[in-house]
């Protein structure tokens, strides 16, 4: 091919490609604000708590700390909000001038109404979540799922999805579904971030060379303890 | 070191089911269906469309009086271990929606993963699965009384007894909570098993010599868990599928309707060790 030829084909072409691209730009930029700023404020309805609680205040106020309120029952069963039976042992009366007291005291307290607070947290019905199994036994953290919460002033804005009706904290924040925290989404996949990969504590094969060598007569061996790490035939740990 | 050892072995749970206790009555298909938040239809009597978890099946020995005799049947899920975990429905599963626990012994069914195929009704030779045709209807009202504990079904899935699983599940939450890992024996029962009247039915631990369904069954886990008492049979022995379900009876007959034999075939021969 003659370098003429070639100048001939970039004039034309140049000619033709300009509007093609630029539309192809604007309609691509459209669908990114779309997807990413408005599809997500149609898709979740912004809904307030019954009442604005805040855990600061709550928490320098009792004794066990989160376990005060958020409780084991004797079953093993997690109280997770607790119900208005708790509330009342400290609020049967107003004690403070927050009206959102007042309001607690003279619509539920008064009329024992529960409080219709709205679960962040709640799960898909096919979900078992154990509690007990990951804070007793595996004596995990709250905040590895639920964040900092027992740090918050006020309740925050809870995001229904309009199609699922799932709260948007199992989605996560981010649309794309991103993350940076463990608690920012909570989706199976998180869930199987810990259970595909990790292996017990005491397992002493995951320890790096030579530490998994070392006589270790103060550990036990994992064993047949509930492992961590689920295979595929483990979907009935976690489904119901 | 000898407790530990025993501890670390993995559990088989199964069922023994006695049947010249069983009187038919069928409490065990209803504590179920309450249980499991099992669908029913309008017209619950016509068993193609029906769905029950545990069937009480009626045998009868083609006598005429005087030697006419009956006996009740009740059929859960086998949960079969067949060959090292082969159950037949999970071997064909293309969507793993339904797997055999080696922990538990349990055959799970996940009803979130399951897209419908059927393929594993068809495998199954016990007719222990059933499908979805419609999305589930409760009458007004009766959505309160539904165990929160199941998920209820969709409209083209398959379901099946899962032994009460949902109760294992809490059984050892509670344990966790106390610091064990172990359950007792009667800490984790299936519905069926407390609502039967007659106290047909055991359940437990197939590996654990001091369950009852062990001192009943007497399995013999190193061979397919062919029992070793004289008047326990599985359903379909031959087959290989290795059910975690015996059944009781002391009539030669009630055990010989446990396969298709043929009339003068020495059926007692697939129990010899």
């Amino acid at each position: 091919m003659s370098p003429q030829d070639d100048k001939a084909k970039e004039v034309s072409a140049d000619g033709a490609a300009g509007p093609i691209i630029l539309f192809f730009i604007i309609g691509l930029a459209a669908s990114l604000v779309f997807g990413w700023v408005i599809f997500p404020k149609l898709l979740y309805s912004q809904k307030k708590q019954p009442l604005d609680f805040n855990h600061i205040l709550h928490v320098e106020a009792v004794e066990e700390g989160c376990e005060s309120c958020h409780f084991f029952r004797e079953d093993g069963s997690f109280s997770g909000i607790p119900k208005l039976a708790q509330c009342v042992e400290c609020h049967e009366d107003v004690q403070g001038e927050d009206p959102n007291e007042v309001k607690f005291v003279e619509e539920y307290v008064t009329n024992g109404r529960e409080v219709p607070w709205l679960v962040y947290a709640r799960q898909p019905d096919c979900v078992f979540f154990s509690h007990a199994a990951h804070v007793k036994k595996a004596e995990m953290d709250c905040g590895t799922c639920h964040g900092h919460i027992g740090e918050s002033e006020h309740s925050r804005v809870y995001e229904e999805n309009r199609i699922t009706g799932y709260s948007r904290d199992i989605w996560g924040k981010n649309i794309s579904g991103l993350k940076e925290h463990t608690w920012e989404r909570m989706k199976m996949d998180d869930c199987a971030e810990c259970h595909a990969t990790k292996e017990l504590k005491t397992d002493v094969e995951t320890l790096p060379w030579p530490i998994n060598w070392l006589p270790r007569p103060y550990e036990k061996q994992s064993g047949n303890q509930a492992r961590v790490k689920t295979v595929k035939e483990a979907c009935f740990v976690c489904h119901k | 070191m000898k407790e530990e050892g025993k501890h670390k072995k993995a559990k088989k749970y199964g069922m023994v089911i006695n049947l010249d206790e069983c009187t038919g009555c069928g409490a065990c298909m209803v504590a179920c269906m309450a249980e499991n938040n099992v669908p029913f239809r309008e017209d619950e009597s016509n068993k193609l469309d029906s769905i029950a978890w545990m069937r009480v099946y009626k045998l009868t020995n083609g006598k005429s009086y005087p030697d006419a005799d009956i006996c009740y049947l009740p059929r859960p899920c086998m949960h079969c271990e067949g060959d090292h975990g082969h159950s037949p429905c999970v071997s064909v599963c293309p969507a793993t929606a339904t797997d055999y626990s080696h922990e538990t012994g349990i055959v799970s069914q996940i009803y979130t993963r399951c897209f419908g195929c059927r393929y594993c009704m068809g495998a199954c030779p016990y007719h222990a699965r059933y499908f979805n045709w419609w999305d589930p209807v409760w009458p007004e009202g009766t959505t309160k009384y539904l165990n929160p504990n199941v998920s209820p079904r969709m409209r083209g899935v398959v379901e099946k007894c899962s032994f009460c699983f949902h109760r294992y599940q809490l059984a050892m939450d509670k344990a966790y909570f106390e610091g064990r890992a172990e359950l007792e024996e009667d800490e984790y029962q299936t519905s069926c098993t407390q609502a039967c009247p007659a106290g047909a039915i055991t359940f437990g631990d197939l590996n654990n010599p001091e369950h009852k369904v062990y001192q009943l069954a007497k399995p013999d886990n190193k061979h397919g868990g062919r029992p070793g008492n004289p008047n326990v049979f599985r359903l379909l022995e031959r087959l290989g599928t290795n059910p975690k379900v015996y059944y009781i009876s002391s009539r030669e007959w009630v055990r010989r309707a446990g396969d298709n034999y043929l009339d003068n075939e020495d059926f007692a021969k697939n129990y010899r060790r």
